[in-house]
């Protein structure tokens, strides 16, 4: 028993919850779904299938389950936490052994209805996990570290396993939103400056000994950590797409070539227009305002969920909150990153406007968790 | 049990303080994403732009049509006739094999280019078209459009190949152009996109090789918008080409045939110039060849017979060829002596048979000598004596001078290939080549036109041209470009003295008309049309004393390569000429016998405009020359030719 059902009785309940909802959030969220639709129907040439129109119906139930999940207490999902957690590391494990192979990795099961992603639910499921986790432990004990301990064994065990699929873009933003809430939760910053360290002395001491007769990898390896580092360095293989997207990016220039004008993309010129790499044909057709207006939409709905997460006096629900919002930033921010040639070329889709089902309904379960956190908080 | 307000408090502060934190993180990293977007999308806008544009637009060089070559009458001697050829788009034939072999019961396919197709086709994108047989006839054409819906995928293409009409009549003036090798890109400094087209035509040698640049034209371009995989979406506009220009040239193609067919089965060469225009109506090398063959790609097996033939057929002999002009040349050193003023009016020279130099007798090639000769006689009758006298009086230099002023020894501009300079000695000459000191011997042997001395048949033309005219007469092969005259070789005067020429001529006509002449068997007896000329007859080896002795090996017992050059110069008409002729016959025998009857039949030919009337002929040689014109009427050049209209 917490704070939070001590705290309910200012709640509202039944059908004038709806009243209570977030909705400049639901707002937002539905403005850059509205960008995918206008994207995926231009890079379709101008046609709603076969993209636009599932993404379109995806979107509607996406957006059914925000609002269904967001009427259920917060406290019901707190106490679900762990469960959900399991029951998606189970799923992670399922896809071990019978997921599909797609794009040369293990990544989703099929479920005849739908596709599922597990190492999607995972980036929920793990911050729900963690924030009733620091919820529950007593606030003096959050430095200690046994207690530090199990929240990281918590990220590194879907961590470990969605890296085995393999994809390293979800397993970093795994290892980035668990880091990201075990921080917001107060762990005390020595053991993130201690992991950064060792983080740090580790890559430097591996590129120190190259060369060296204490060589730590194999020269091959540093081949790929080269070219995986710096795609131009081979523009005909992995540079190729880079080089292509920062192309559409720069041609777009102030405002772009306009709707359903992009070159690069029309001409097939840009890798996986539909996926990972739909913003480089927003930003060829809209140009700097297009691109800089989606960035602006994604800060907003960062701001709004701060705001909602910093007026929670709950501790779960603040938790919960900036972890769904620090999981979306990192999404969209390893994505444009990707695509404008300032990281490396993971795989990560951009939220709510590329092209997928699990990545589109799981985001909008965790908005609806937060909006849950919203309508039930503390008043 | 309920929380205590402290430690919500507290605790709401913490998770404040630590989203500030993240935020601010967070709020930097948004910043540097923008920072990008402008970085990219606006201060490095242009470039990027300029890059999607390339990636965007292909440019595909349309070619132009190659100009034409006609002779002075507007005959056409280069043409550019459709040629048909059968392409094959993988991705509309669908089962390629099936269809080829489906094809292949409709045309005649050769199976190595199937083969080689075949593989091409794995190797390109499947939307572009692969020849599978090339020159393809109209008959076969046609079965394939009947056929077409059984043929999915298939298209008949055209496209312009050259075509020879007179075949190797002009082999060695036109030459022949073939698709652009590697080896002509390295050698060529020339940026033409053109050049870059695969089995784009060029000018290999002759008229077609030196006039590339009018007859190939501009190319034209069109852009087009291809996908990533080089597909053509569309295109974007268009710029026509400009086609080369024809050219006219100043051969006469019926004169150019006859004398190709008077050549034929000799190893000779024959150049017929104007002498007032220097209009070169004929130049003729025999043997020749199909310079159609090599239009198409020549086979190796027809091509190491050309190459290993002794009579050397791809050889341009009138122009390429240089020869000791022999007693050709001994009008330029009679030339020199006259104009130095060194002959007097009346002034005779004793030729005993030779002639003591320095210890070396020089021998003339009249064994028991011609007595006392004056200039005319001495030329009449090619007393050698009399030109070893006149060359110890007027020196190496003067006669290298003179011969010079006659054209001899300078590369004239023609555009054929390989074009001979020829060879004048002097002093200098042979001391930077040969390291040795020029003797008085040198001087004797050049005043006869041997020794080191080497003229073309193009240079003895000119020379005899300008003997005629007096004029400094320059060959002119191209009329005009795009029915633009070319400018004329006719020259200005040489300023010699008139009266000396006028000397030179008159020997020069007694030589063929005189009884006593060296060409008298070959006289024009049509008072319009009589010539005057001079025979050669240039030795290709050394006669040594001992032979000398036991008497000179006779020309028709030695064996052919060492057998003496056969040369002969003339102009016609005497009185008032217009065409210099010069014919070379290799390794022929005497001048008289084997040059002069060549001369005097193509010389006949030009100035009749045609066949010659037999009234021309000296009587006793009229039933052999009537026999000679009948078998000349009957050959035909080589033209392998192939396509529907042949010229």
């Amino acid at each position: 028993m917490s704070y939070l059902e001590y705290n309910t009785k200012y709640v509202p309940t039944g059908l004038r919850k709806i009243l209570y909802v977030n909705w400049p959030l639901a707002v937002l969220l539905s403005a850059v779904a509205g960008v995918g639709f206008l994207m995926l129907y231009s890079v379709a040439g101008g046609s709603f299938s076969p993209w636009a129109e599932p993404q379109m119906k995806r979107f509607a139930v996406g957006f059914a389950l925000m609002m269904m999940v967001a009427m259920v207490p917060a406290w019901f999902w707190r106490n679900m936490a762990s469960v959900a957690y399991l029951a998606s590391l189970a799923l992670l494990l399922a896809v071990e052994f019978f997921g599909s192979v797609g794009m040369g990795a293990q990544r989703w099961i099929d479920l005849g209805f739908m596709r599922l992603q597990p190492s999607e639910l995972m980036k929920v499921t793990l911050v729900l996990m963690l924030a009733a986790y620091y919820d529950w432990l007593p606030i003096h004990r959050k430095s200690r570290p046994i207690w530090v301990l199990l929240p990281v064994i918590l990220i590194l065990i879907p961590t470990a396993l969605v890296l085995r699929q393999p994809d390293l873009g979800t397993s970093i933003l795994l290892l980035a939103a668990g880091g990201g809430l075990m921080f917001l939760a107060g762990v005390h910053w020595a053991y993130f400056a201690a992991v950064i360290a060792a983080g740090v002395g580790l890559v430097t001491t591996v590129f120190q000994s190259r060369g060296e007769s204490w060589q730590l990898l194999k020269d091959y390896q540093y081949r790929r950590i080269d070219t995986f580092l710096d795609p131009s360095s081979d523009p005909l293989g992995a540079g190729y797409h880079i080089t292509q997207s920062k192309i559409a990016l720069g041609s777009g220039g102030w405002t772009g070539r306009g709707f359903m004008q992009g070159t690069q993309s029309r001409l097939n010129f840009l890798p996986e227009k539909h996926t990972d790499f739909i913003f480089t044909t927003l930003a060829e057709e809209f140009g700097f305002i297009g691109a800089f207006s989606l960035l602006a939409l994604y800060t907003l709905i960062i701001v709004f969920c701060v705001a909602s997460a910093l007026a929670n006096k709950d501790r779960f629900s603040s938790l919960l909150t900036l972890g769904i919002a620090l999981n979306f930033f990192l999404f969209f921010a390893v994505n444009m990153s990707m695509v404008m040639g300032l990281a490396p070329v993971v795989g990560v889709p951009l939220p709510l406007v590329s092209y997928g089902g699990s990545a589109m309904l799981v985001l909008m379960l965790a908005f609806g968790l937060a909006q849950s956190a919203h309508v039930h908080r503390p008043r | 049990m309920k929380r205590p307000r402290i430690d919500v408090e507290a605790n709401h502060k913490l998770i404040s303080r630590r989203a500030a934190i993240l935020g601010g993180v967070q709020l930097a990293f948004v910043g540097a994403l923008g920072a990008r977007m402008q970085f990219l999308q606006v201060d490095q806008a242009d470039q990027f732009r300029l890059l999607a544009e390339e990636n965007r637009i292909n440019i595909r060089i349309i070619p132009p049509a190659r100009g034409e070559i006609f002779d002075r009458n507007g005959v056409a001697l280069a043409r550019n006739v459709p040629s048909y050829r059968i392409v094959i788009v993988r991705e509309d034939a669908g089962d390629v094999e099936e269809v080829v072999s489906r094809l292949g019961k409709i045309v005649p396919l050769d199976e190595d280019e199937v083969e080689r197709a075949m593989a091409e086709m794995k190797r390109s994108a499947p939307f572009l078209p692969i020849t599978f047989a090339d020159e393809v006839t109209w008959d076969d054409l046609s079965r394939v459009s009947v056929n077409a819906p059984a043929l999915p995928g298939v298209t008949p293409e055209v496209g312009l190949s050259r075509v020879y009409p007179f075949g190797s009549d002009y082999a060695h003036v036109l030459g022949y152009v073939g698709p652009v090798s590697d080896y002509d890109l390295d050698k060529l400094e020339d940026p033409d996109q053109l050049l870059r087209i695969p089995r784009f035509q060029i000018g290999k040698v002759g008229v077609e090789a030196k006039a590339e640049g009018p007859l190939r034209g501009k190319g034209g371009a069109k852009r087009v918008e291809v996908n990533a995989t080089g597909r053509v979406m569309r295109e974007l506009d268009r710029r026509e080409g400009t086609a080369g220009s024809d050219l006219q040239l100043t051969i006469d193609s019926k004169l150019q045939s006859y004398v190709q067919a008077r050549l034929n089965g000799e190893s000779a060469s024959a150049v017929i110039m104007d002498v007032t225009s220097g209009d070169l109506l004929s130049i003729a090398s025999a043997p020749t060849f199909d310079p159609n063959l090599f239009v198409r790609g020549i086979s190796t097996a027809d091509y190491s017979a050309l190459t290993e033939n002794k009579y050397r057929p791809l050889a341009s002999k009138s122009v390429q060829g240089t020869y000791p002009p022999g007693s050709t040349f001994k009008m330029i050193t009679a030339m020199a002596a006259l104009e130095e003023g060194l002959i007097g009016p009346d002034e005779t020279v004793y030729c005993p048979g030779h002639l003591e130099v320095a210890g070396r007798r020089f021998h003339c090639w009249k064994r028991a000598g011609h007595g006392w000769v004056d200039l005319q006689n001495s030329l009449k009758q090619s007393c050698d004596v009399y030109y070893y006298d006149l060359a110890l009086k007027v020196g190496i230099e003067k006669i290298t001078a003179m011969a010079n002023r006659f054209g001899l020894g300078e590369r004239h501009d023609v555009p054929m290939s390989a074009v001979a300079q020829g060879l004048t000695p002097t002093k200098a000459w042979k001391a930077s080549t040969h390291g040795q000191d020029w003797v008085i011997g040198d001087t004797v042997n050049a005043s006869i036109g041997q020794g080191y001395m080497l003229a073309s048949p193009l240079q003895l033309a000119v020379m005899a041209a300008r003997l005629a005219s007096g004029n400094t007469v320059t060959p002119r092969l191209i009329k005009s470009i795009d029915g633009i005259e070319q400018p004329s070789g006719g020259g200005v005067s040489m300023g010699m003295n008139e009266n000396n020429l006028r000397k030179m001529r008159r020997a020069m006509f007694e030589v063929v008309n005189d009884r006593r002449g060296t060409a008298y068997g070959s006289r024009i007896i049509d008072d319009a049309m009589r010539m005057a000329g001079k025979t050669g007859t240039s030795q290709v080896r050394n006669i040594t004393a001992a032979e000398r002795r036991a008497g000179v090996i006779r020309n028709e017992d030695l064996p052919w390569e060492r057998r003496d050059h056969a040369l002969f110069v003339n102009f016609a008409p005497y009185d008032n000429p217009k065409y210099a002729v010069a014919v070379v016959v290799e390794h022929g025998g005497g001048g008289s016998k084997a040059a002069a009857p060549i001369a005097r039949d193509v010389t006949l030919q030009a100035l009749s405009g045609g066949e010659p009337s037999l009234e021309a002929y000296p009587t006793k040689d009229r039933d052999r020359i009537k026999e000679q014109q009948r078998v000349l009427r009957g050959i035909e050049p080589l033209a392998n030719v192939t396509g529907k209209d042949q010229a």
